[in-house]
């Protein structure tokens, strides 16, 4: 990529994710591959955790981010972080190609291996310590509220589809889906004692 | 469905886990319900969290490239931010032919109205001489041209502004590298042209912001129209 020097990247480094997605509403190139060195990985790995196929997981990334880059403009930084809007039209684009592929599974979380680390050490620690943080939260979640939740992030299914699936009403699961994102998010909010100060600053001199 | 049974729908919103026709409907209730809205936004938020607890190998390296490749193949020249146009935007495909229209018009209008104060004739000749200049370069958006010519000197086209609001007016800005200068005042109309004051080099970025009347030496709110040069220089 040629066109898109690092330098130009670099640019972008001290701006938050809402700038550089207004950047990208301005139709500015390096701003999308600010984004995509950001949350590539993450929107990747989620795509893959859906799909299970990495061709299909690299189609799902490749139109969540031309998605952002299409609709940047109707961004609404009052309705929520950019991280939020970015990997939510990954996730949309992950979950409509499952359905249409008819690939879904439904297999616990905790499966897998940890990939080789082929990037920065700043970058792996970050995303462990996220991916460690996220997986502790829904650990501890009741198990019928963490099970509604994966099924429908992970696996792809509908609530009527999850309700007959389960066997319970689809007001339960509705229930189980609200109370579960609503206590993720008071666990993920609230880091235990000692952890609060931790924060992977860089280091540059 | 009740309202209240859109409300409960968010939760599997935020998961995408509605079938096409309840988002649909969801969505149709989201654009009216503040409630739903800052709901929403806490519960995706809790959603989109659960992406980092997914393994994350690398994706092959071409990825980059691919979306890159994809999104300049399709980057348009101009994208109006809340826009304040008279009508609604139109549909990307209009763009041009509307483009090439309000270039007509407006130099229909040049040549029949005589009804106009010196100061917005002083400023149609220095759009028509940009104009004239042969290799000028039109860079078509969807209300309207930037001309830029052979020297550098640029004029926007504008069609169907709105005024705007009461002891305000509009500002241009050029932006080549650095701060945006200020380059001209205008109001609206249905036809609008403006001379820009600063040259307009290849790349360079032409904005507008609504200011207080008079202008301000730095644009103090989000610009409603961007439009970058693409000339070649």
């Amino acid at each position: 990529m040629s066109e898109t020097p690092r330098l130009m990247t670099r640019t972008f480094a001290h701006l938050s994710d809402e700038a550089v997605v207004a950047m990208l509403a301005r139709s500015d190139e390096s701003a999308l591959a600010e984004l995509y060195d950001r949350f590539g990985r993450v929107a990747y790995g989620l795509a893959l955790r859906i799909l299970r196929d990495e061709r299909l997981a690299e189609d799902a990334v490749q139109e969540g981010f031309l998605a952002a880059w299409r609709n940047a403009d109707r961004f609404i930084p009052e309705r929520g972080k950019a991280s939020t809007w970015l990997l939510t039209l990954v996730h949309r684009r992950a979950v409509d190609l499952v359905r249409r592929e008819d690939r879904r599974r439904a297999e616990p979380l905790t499966d897998g291996v940890d990939a080789p680390s082929s990037g920065s050490a700043e970058d792996d620690a970050w995303l462990r310590f996220e991916r460690e943080r996220v997986q502790s939260a829904l650990k501890q979640l009741p198990d019928q509220q963490r099970e509604a939740l994966e099924l429908a992030y992970y696996g792809g299914f509908t609530q009527s589809e999850l309700a007959e699936r389960l066997g319970e009403p689809v007001g339960t699961i509705k229930s189980r889906m609200f109370t579960g994102l609503a206590r993720l998010r008071e666990l993920l909010a609230d880091p235990r004692p000692g952890e609060a100060a931790w924060k992977p600053t860089p280091y540059t001199t | 469905m009740e309202a209240d049974a859109l409300h409960d729908l968010t939760a599997a919103y935020a998961l995408n886990a509605l079938d096409a026709e309840d988002a649909g409907r969801y969505e149709a209730h989201l654009a009216r319900c503040q409630r739903c809205q800052s709901e929403l936004a806490e519960l995706s938020e809790s959603a989109s969290a659960l992406a980092y607890a997914a393994d994350a190998p690398r994706p092959s390296p071409e990825l980059r490239s691919r979306i890159l490749e994809q999104a300049r193949s399709e980057r348009p020249n101009v994208v109006p931010l809340r826009p304040r146009w008279l009508r609604p935007v139109i549909a990307a495909a209009a763009v041009a032919a509307c483009a090439a229209i309000g270039l007509g018009l407006w130099a229909s209008s040049l040549s029949g109205k005589l009804d106009r104060t010196e100061a917005d004739l002083a400023r149609q000749q220095r759009v028509a001489q940009i104009l004239a200049q042969p290799g000028s370069h039109k860079i078509a958006f969807s209300r309207g041209t930037l001309v830029v010519g052979a020297d550098g000197k640029g004029a926007l086209l504008l069609n169907q502004l709105a005024e705007p609001g009461s002891g305000r007016t509009y500002e241009a800005w050029v932006a080549d590298g650095g701060a945006p200068q200020p380059a001209g005042l205008f109001s609206g109309g249905t036809t609008v042209a403006v001379p820009l004051d600063q040259p307009v080099r290849a790349g360079a970025t032409v904005l507008v912001t609504e200011e207080k009347a008079g202008g301000t030496e730095a644009p103090s709110r989000a610009p409603f129209l961007i439009v970058r040069n693409t000339a070649q220089s």
